[in-house]
């Protein structure tokens, strides 16, 4: 094909043609990358104009952290063309791009749902403008308002009974990451020259449904790329043509990101893994001697400002499962290529560098990929890092490149997906813990007393038998499982039709990959209950209403999290055995069933609506938060914690499996050194275990008490909670309370 | 003691910062014990990951029993065989085996066994370090030296690494820290010196007690042209097992002694590290 004048200029110096004749990142960039293996000595400091800007945003962190919302713009339903240009301060402003007029200022999308503008308007004490409303409920159908339309009573009570919870059926699903770097390595007049392309080869099959329903979604994501060049107009730059400078990469990448953001309020709204490709460009203008390190430093700090400041308008209950206002701006970074190069480059460090120029802060919510064969000197400043901000998460590349080549990226917290090639349905979690106290309750719910299950018969005698109850515990799952997936089907239905991504779907292929994430929470509750069944002696005891709630357990049993093969063995099988129960049903569009054990913050309220558990955990207790062990119960260390974490099966759980490990900074005989080579030493072991994700938060239980009573002597203090980081004192009472009460391990690794 | 071998089918829960006692009440004193082949043994817990207690990550057993009554003891509820809990070997082995591939993974990581002290129980952890090292695992010893003529030229095959308090140079002063006699560990450190035995020293520096210079002096030369010692240690006292000695019922002697200043800590270091020493 021939390349029109402005892709020569732009891609001047490139080498590679597959990316050149078709749309692939992947090609450009192992065909361009300059992978380094150095330290982090060549970084540099925030410029003038970048602590201008940060300063200029100060106060209103400040307001934030004392009123929750700022502002809300109520009578502009967001779209990509909603809202005219807005900035943060034009002189000193590098990369620009705001999602309303103001900063801070959230905005409306309400196609996701009427309910959560509603609520989420109330709670801040603001009325919805009433001509929104009407289009709304009366004129425009909502996700939300579909999806009800297609529940059955039964998945209604399982939702109300906390059986499934947090599903994405009233707001964004998110969990969607689209190639936004196809803006900047392409332009978008390319893009949609593509799409058209796509778009006529399908023009001579036969309209079924699934036929027009793909002509429709091509058109919509035809017209967002238009808008999207429409968008940044207003701001003064043409990105119908590909960028021509690390600016210009850094800037366009930036849009399209920010149209994701205009359009849809998603759970986790993911950036990808942007960072190493942003080199490829700096390292170009470098050698052109058209950019200093400062100014490439500049560029990063000024998109991280730009990531740390997305905002967008939520209800109580969200917040209750997803504290701390958490949208997931989650850029991968480091990780190896198929060609055994590493995918480190110097922006790896320049990202990493943010949280020292701007200090520590939950988002964009930096993920490692981390490999045996990252260059040493990056795996130390990681854990230097990590040590300092609390704010990394790390994840398991090994794991993870077989399965989705090296140009995957992570949505949310653990869900790993190739960029621009697959996508999920997003569907939250079961409380798994309910669901064995179902089946020992014959389906009734041991809070309430509501038939919410089928009327399978309950356990009967004076202690619970094993094998009685796995049997009975296994038919259960069965019918949550079935349930799940039919909950998600409507949802996801609902979801492309009302509430379609066009514009992150314009940054895909036309023929993905769709998952279907389905989710477990309460795993080491579950595993210590029937480790307590089959090792100890439980006496289910009758509340009023002939419900078992509450159990008599008398002798010891092996509990999860001590790397003990007599409880963790259950724990794996937990695993499998609802993730086969998941895979039997077939799902909405033949999206492969996935299934992750992560709870963000949810641990909290999934425990709060269940009932005394046969490990002895009390009512109302909240669970481990993702894969972690119950607080308290891993009472041997971290390695022998980790390592039963580790031992959970991923090709069960694909969607990710999460866990937290909080250890106290203690002191160093062996020196600084001697202490990261340690460290290195541990992720490699507990990754070559076959661990899949850790959080790692390096804190004392005494600084988070301190932070809960001096709020304002902490105002970046960030800490790592199931999958997400978040700042400690935008977290609800509560919820710190739960982070406090967690395992803290002595001696760090 | 049937009934107790039923109750250790597993490991005790906890780690070396609970306070245990009377988990076998029917327990020998130590000088009463017979261990026969070793085929159990008194145990007090175990915890994983530490760094502290040898080079890399470690698994550590904390065994029960101990000759000395060190004024400092932060596990004054491992001096009693019966404040532990009688597990068997095959249990333990099979234990470690489950830590193994990890351990393994990570650099000289490996079993630390600590105590109270081994020594009292020489067959037993003489068989838990055999099996560790068929594991494939870097082993450690942490003693006082005190029995160290229990720990067989066979028996140190098994180890890698001596982990050895040396708790004061001055004869009075080691009497009044631990209520024993400084000779045997003095021969035990000349003993693995002759071997070339790879050896941590460690010094508890307690001020008021143990902070004298000449008697830090003194061990820092005895020590000095030793080739196998690779590091002098020295820990800073702190009240941290003092909860443990009021739980027991036990006189506290250093109720009210702060813990060690920097300047001290400094004055020391230097101390040790003019007389020749590697010194942490
Ligand atoms: S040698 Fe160790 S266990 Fe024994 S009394 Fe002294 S400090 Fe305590």
């Amino acid at each position: 094909m021939l390349q029109e004048v402005s892709s020569t200029q732009a891609w001047r110096k490139f080498s590679g043609t597959d990316w050149q004749n078709e749309i692939s990142v992947r090609d450009f960039i192992v065909s361009n990358i300059t992978p380094y293996t150095g330290g982090a000595e060549f970084l540099a400091t925030p410029s003038r104009r970048t602590l201008a800007v940060w300063e200029k945003l100060q106060p209103y962190f400040r307001e934030e952290a004392k009123k929750g919302v700022l502002d809300v713009d109520v009578a502009t339903p967001s779209s990509l063309t909603s809202h005219g240009p807005g900035y943060i301060d034009r002189d000193n402003e590098v990369i620009v791009g705001l999602q309303t007029d103001q900063p801070f200022r959230r905005a409306i999308m309400p196609t996701g749902g009427w309910g959560m503008i509603e609520g989420g308007l109330k709670a801040i004490g603001r009325e919805p403008d009433p001509a929104v409303r009407e289009t709304f409920t009366k004129y425009r159908k909502t996700h939300n308002a579909a999806v009800f339309d297609l529940y059955t009573p039964e998945i209604r009570e399982c939702r109300r009974s906390n059986i499934i919870t947090g599903l994405p059926d009233a707001y964004g699903r998110g969990r969607i990451i689209g190639d936004y770097r196809r803006v900047a390595l392409y332009g978008v007049d390319r893009l949609i020259a593509a799409k058209k392309a796509e778009r006529a080869q399908i023009d001579a099959r036969w309209p079924t449904e699934e036929v027009m329903r793909l002509r429709e979604e091509m058109a919509d994501q035809m017209r967002a790329l238009a808008d999207l060049k429409t968008m940044a107009q207003g701001y003064g730059f043409d990105i119908g043509k590909p960028a021509a400078n690390a600016r210009e990469a850094v800037q366009w990448t930036y849009f399209g990101y920010l149209g994701a953001i205009k359009e849809m309020n998603g759970a986790a709204m993911s950036v990808g893994r942007v960072s190493s490709f942003f080199d490829i460009y700096i390292e170009r203008d470098l050698a052109e001697k058209t950019m200093t390190e400062d100014d490439a430093q500049e560029l990063i700090d000024q998109f991280v400002i730009k990531l740390r400041i997305v905002r967008f308008m939520r209800t109580p209950e969200y917040d209750a499962l997803f504290s701390g206002d958490p949208y997931w701006a989650t850029e991968c970074i480091g990780g190896m290529a198929l060609d055994g190069r590493t995918l480190v480059t110097r922006s790896s460090f320049r990202m990493l560098q943010t949280l020292t120029n701007l200090g520590p802060a939950p988002e964009p919510n930096m993920t490692i990929l981390w490999s045996k064969r990252l260059p040493e000197a990056f795996k130390r400043c990681c854990i230097t890092v990590s040590k300092e901000s609390s704010a990394l998460q790390f994840e398991n590349d090994d794991l993870m490149l077989p399965q989705f080549g090296d140009d995957y990226a992570i949505a949310c917290c653990v869900s790993g997906m190739r960029v621009g090639k697959q996508m999920q349905y997003f569907g939250a979690r079961v409380n798994l813990a309910k669901c064995l106290l179902y089946a020992i309750n014959g389906g009734r719910d041991e809070v309430s007393g509501v038939q919410v299950g089928p009327a399978y018969r309950p356990v009967e005698g004076d202690v619970l038998d094993y094998d009685d109850v796995m049997a009975k515990f296994d038919d259960m799952m069965a019918w949550l499982a079935r349930t799940y997936v039919h909950a998600m089907n409507c949802i996801h239905w609902s979801h492309d039709r009302y509430n379609y991504e066009r514009l992150m779907m314009a940054l895909h292929d036309r023929d993905i990959v769709r998952t279907m994430a389905f989710g477990i929470a309460g795993l080491s509750v579950v595993a210590d209950s029937l480790s307590a069944i089959k090792y100890a002696k439980v006496k289910p005891l009758r509340g009023g209403d002939g419900l078992f709630t509450d159990y008599e357990t008398t002798g010891e049993f092996p509990v999860f999290g001590n790397n003990d093969p007599r409880v963790d063995d259950i724990a794996v099988d937990l695993v499998k055995r609802f993730m086969d129960h998941l895979r039997v049903h077939a799902t909405y569009r033949g999206a492969i069933h996935t299934q992750s054990i992560l709870t963000i913050t949810s641990n909290v309220v999934y425990g709060k609506g269940t009932g005394n558990t046969p490990d002895g955990r009390r009512k109302g207790e909240p669970f481990g938060p993702g894969a972690n062990p119950m607080h308290g119960r891993d009472s041997h260390g971290w390695l022998a914690s980790c390592l039963s974490v580790a031992r959970l099966p991923y090709e069960h759980a694909q969607d990710g499996i999460s866990y937290t490990l909080s250890v106290v900074p203690g002191e160093t005989r062996q020196g600084e050194a001697e202490r990261i080579s340690r460290a290195v030493d541990a992720l490699d072991m507990y990754f070559g275990q076959g661990g899949f994700h850790i959080n790692l938060n390096v804190l004392s239980k005494e600084t988070l008490m301190d932070a809960m009573e001096h709020p304002d002597k902490y105002p970046q203090l960030t800490i790592r909670v199931s999958g997400y980081a978040v700042n400690f004192i935008r977290l609800t009472r509560e919820q710190q309370q739960d982070v406090i009460s967690r395992t803290f391990f002595h001696g760090e690794i | 003691m049937a009934e107790l071998q039923v109750a250790a089918t597993e490991l005790p829960e906890g780690s070396r910062h609970d306070l245990r006692r009377d988990l076998s009440p029917d327990a020998p004193e130590i000088e009463d014990y017979s261990e026969g082949e070793g085929a159990f043994g008194y145990m007090h817990s175990y915890e994983t990951g530490s760094r502290l207690d040898g080079p890399g990550i470690r698994i550590t057993l904390f065994l029960s029993g101990c000759p000395l009554r060190c004024q400092y003891c932060h596990n004054p509820d491992t001096w009693h065989l019966k404040h532990g809990m009688r597990v068997p070997l095959e249990l333990i082995v099979t234990r470690l085996g489950h830590f193994a591939p990890a351990l393994r993974a990570m650099k000289k990581s490996g079993l630390t066994l600590s105590g109270g002290e081994p020594l009292v129980q020489p067959a037993f952890s003489g068989r838990i370090f055999a099996a560790a090292k068929a594991l494939g695992l870097h082993t450690a010893l942490d003693t006082s030296g005190f029995l160290g003529s229990r720990a067989t030229d066979e028996y140190l095959e098994n180890v890698d690494l001596v982990i050895l308090d040396i708790k004061s140079w001055d004869p009075d002063t080691y009497r009044r820290v631990t209520k024993q006699d400084i000779e045997p560990t003095l021969r035990f450190a000349e003993r693995l010196a002759a071997m070339g035995k790879p050896v941590w020293v460690r010094y508890v520096l307690v001020p008021g007690l143990t902070d004298d210079p000449a008697n830090v002096e003194g061990v820092a030369k005895f020590v000095a042209p030793m080739k196998n010692v690779e590091w002098v240690g020295v820990l800073p006292f702190h009240q941290l097992g003092a909860f443990k000695w009021k739980a027991l019922g036990l006189d506290y002697e250093l109720v009210n002694t702060p813990p060690a200043p920097r300047a001290l800590v400094k004055r020391v270091h230097a101390q040790i590290r003019d007389a020749g020493c590697n010194v942490r």
